[in-house]
């Protein structure tokens, strides 16, 4: 999982760089100029939903693995979870299309559906990290006169901050990932120019769709992965 | 004064209840350490825990400075009374000032009084502030963690302490140590202590009074040398060991057993004079000092006899001296390693304060039997 993670980091920006040589080669970059316009009003569109589905799918996935994780819950938690991973394995273009199936097309399922994708991850690795948080820290701090709150707050939490973070990381590297999708159910975003490039086999139009998604993969990751260096704390944060 | 009162806990398991604490009363007096000792599985994490109330007791009562604790709520209880686990329980992601100033800030300390407290107990257990403070516990060696493991129990200076195996994580030298500097500080401090421990040189060594369990039950409650010299039954001297008299030769001191008024003289005395004085005393050697009264040899009565020479003249080196701070055991392996009957005791200024012989330390030994026998 961190290997194909770290390949995928390496090779994007080197395949995006060989594709720039290329394209300015090739006279492309005049044709992916054309669609300027195009590109900007499309790449925010893309980003409002990357940033709305992403953001609503934290808020809500945190609290829920939080509420699981609690004691009163351990009898159904797991239940829920197989639930959850079960729902992991459905592809995430099906997703998608479930989604469009109830809530028709436009924003609104496609924001759902991203909004799912990503709250799986989330939740589980907030779950399962607060699980991890050893016993005795918890026994510690009850033995100590901590209020349950306190401890969620200044020993679990932090605690299983580093898990968290990972699972946000990933999360919303399904949701950018995804996004592009969001096209074929009328919700907009780069998908647009991608899949419309693809279908009049415009090299151009496809580019102009295709690099400012690459670019907005690497920029997430870079800027999840320096908020889980510098907001974990020092004692529990293996990347320091 | 912590006083347990018929202290039941009952687990209600799957397989039937398991009585864990079966009517547990005892009391451990003011500023002293109780070690409760046993087998593994035996209650003593469940008798403690009920104190704290981290396991709720089934019935009974618990009563600190006579106090019945059932009248104050689970916080304020537990942020009175200092707690130590086997496993340290540092929270990794506070720095060792913040895992110190974690029931001071919980009791609404000023954060500057916390933040000095913590620098000072740092100073307690020889662990420089300036270096520690801004530390991860994953960044300090074991014994280090136990030693900011006990003193963040210390910290806002409870009159009672509740330990768990508390130095069960550690190699066998630094326990050593870590008790020793525990021991040290207990004399200052002078907390209520009820020490969890299946060890039984620990519990002779750090113990007021041992309370030896099975099965839930106290089988003798009593002090360290009357557990191992007269142990209540069947269960505790085989628990104790058939090596409890050894055992007591870490109880006593060789001050306590030193004949101060052995035969000593100055090096530049006469021989005939300490061979008057071996006479006298019945002793067959007498101890030659230096002019700091530093024992330096010894003349053996026979040679002495009718000497015309200064004992200092006729004197053979010592084979070993020993402090009269350390234990018998320390004495007669010394004894052994050097194959004599008797040892030069110093003081801490390394002055002769008497002689330790092989029969003296049998008849410390034997003292508790005759006063039994006597009774
Ligand atoms: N939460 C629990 N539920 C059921 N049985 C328990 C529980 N905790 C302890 N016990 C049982 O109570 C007995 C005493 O346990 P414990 O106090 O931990 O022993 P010790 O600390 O002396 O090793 C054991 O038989 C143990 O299995
Ligand atoms: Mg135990």
């Amino acid at each position: 999982m961190r290997k194909t993670l770290d390949l995928t980091k390496a090779a994007v920006p080197l395949a995006t760089f060989a594709l720039g040589l290329w394209v300015a080669a090739s006279g492309l970059l005049d044709q992916i100029a054309a669609y300027w316009e195009d590109i900007v009003y499309l790449t925010e569109q893309h980003m409002v939903l990357v940033a709305a589905s992403g953001g609503a799918a934290i808020l809500v996935g945190i609290p829920v693995g939080i509420w699981l994780s609690r004691p009163s819950m351990e009898r159904y938690a797991e239940y829920v979870m197989q639930v959850f991973n079960i729902g992991t394995t459905i592809p995430t273009l099906a997703v998608i299309a479930l989604s469009m199936t109830l809530l028709g097309i436009g924003f609104a399922p496609a924001f759902f559906g991203l909004f799912v994708a990503s709250l799986l991850p989330i939740v589980r690795n907030t779950y399962a990290g607060l699980l991890a948080v050893p016993a005795h820290l918890k026994e510690a701090a009850t033995g100590m006169g901590m209020r349950p709150l306190v401890i969620l707050w200044r020993v679990e939490l932090p605690n299983a901050l580093y898990v968290v973070f990972s699972g946000v990381r990933t999360a919303l590297a399904i949701n950018v990932g995804t996004t592009p999708l969001a096209f074929l159910i009328g919700g907009g975003g780069l998908g647009e120019l991608i899949f419309t490039g693809i279908d009049l086999m415009d090299t151009g139009m496809l580019l102009a769709g295709a690099v400012p998604v690459a670019m907005l993969a690497v920029t997430v990751d870079f800027l999840t992965g320096q908020s889980q260096l510098r907001l974990v704390p020092k004692g529990v944060n293996p990347l320091r | 004064m912590i006083r347990l009162d018929k202290l039941t806990k009952i687990f209600e398991t799957p397989n039937g209840p398991v009585v864990a604490a079966d009517k547990v009363s005892m009391e451990v007096p003011k500023g002293e350490i109780c070690i409760l000792l046993g087998p593994s599985g035996c209650g003593k994490t469940t008798a403690l825990k009920m104190i704290n109330r981290l396991i709720p007791l089934t019935s009974g009562r618990i009563l600190i400075d006579g106090q019945d604790t059932a009248k104050l709520n689970d916080v304020e209880l537990r942020r009175n009374i200092g707690y130590v686990i086997q496993q340290i329980g540092l929270f990794p992601n506070m720095t060792i000032e913040e895992n110190i100033c974690v029931v001071p800030k919980l009791l609404g300390w000023d954060m500057k009084k916390a933040r000095k407290r913590a620098a000072e107990l740092l100073d307690l257990v020889a662990l420089d502030p300036n270096h520690f403070l801004r530390r991860y516990p994953k960044e300090l060696s074991g014994g280090q963690q136990q030693r900011v493991g006990v003193i963040r129990a210390l910290a806002a200076d409870p009159p009672v302490m509740l330990m768990d195996e508390p130095f069960g994580a550690i190699d066998p030298i630094n326990r050593e140590v870590i008790q020793d500097e525990f021991l040290k500080m207990q004399s200052e401090l002078k907390k209520t202590i009820m020490f969890v421990s299946h060890d039984i040189d620990e519990a002779v060594k750090m113990g007021d009074k041992i309370a030896i369990f099975r099965a839930g039950k106290i089988e003798q409650y009593d002090s360290p040398d009357n557990v191992l010299a007269h142990p209540a039954n069947r269960f505790v001297a085989d628990f104790v060991g058939a090596d409890r008299t050894l055992k007591r030769l870490r109880l006593i001191s060789a001050g306590e057993v030193a004949d101060a008024a052995a035969p000593v003289i100055g090096a530049h005395g006469k021989a005939s004079e300490a061979a008057a004085m071996m006479r006298e005393h019945g002793a067959a050697v007498a101890v030659v000092t230096d002019a700091d009264h530093h024992p330096v040899g010894y003349v053996r009565i026979e040679e002495a006899e009718g000497s015309g020479a200064a004992a200092g003249e006729i004197a053979h080196p010592l084979p070993a001296t020993v402090a009269a701070g350390a234990d018998l055991r320390a004495v007669v392996s010394e004894m052994f390693a050097h194959d004599t009957m008797w040892l030069a005791c110093v003081d801490e200024t390394g002055r002769f304060a008497g002689t330790v012989t092989q029969p003296a330390v049998t008849r410390a030994l034997g003292e508790t039997y005759r006063q039994a026998q006597a009774a």
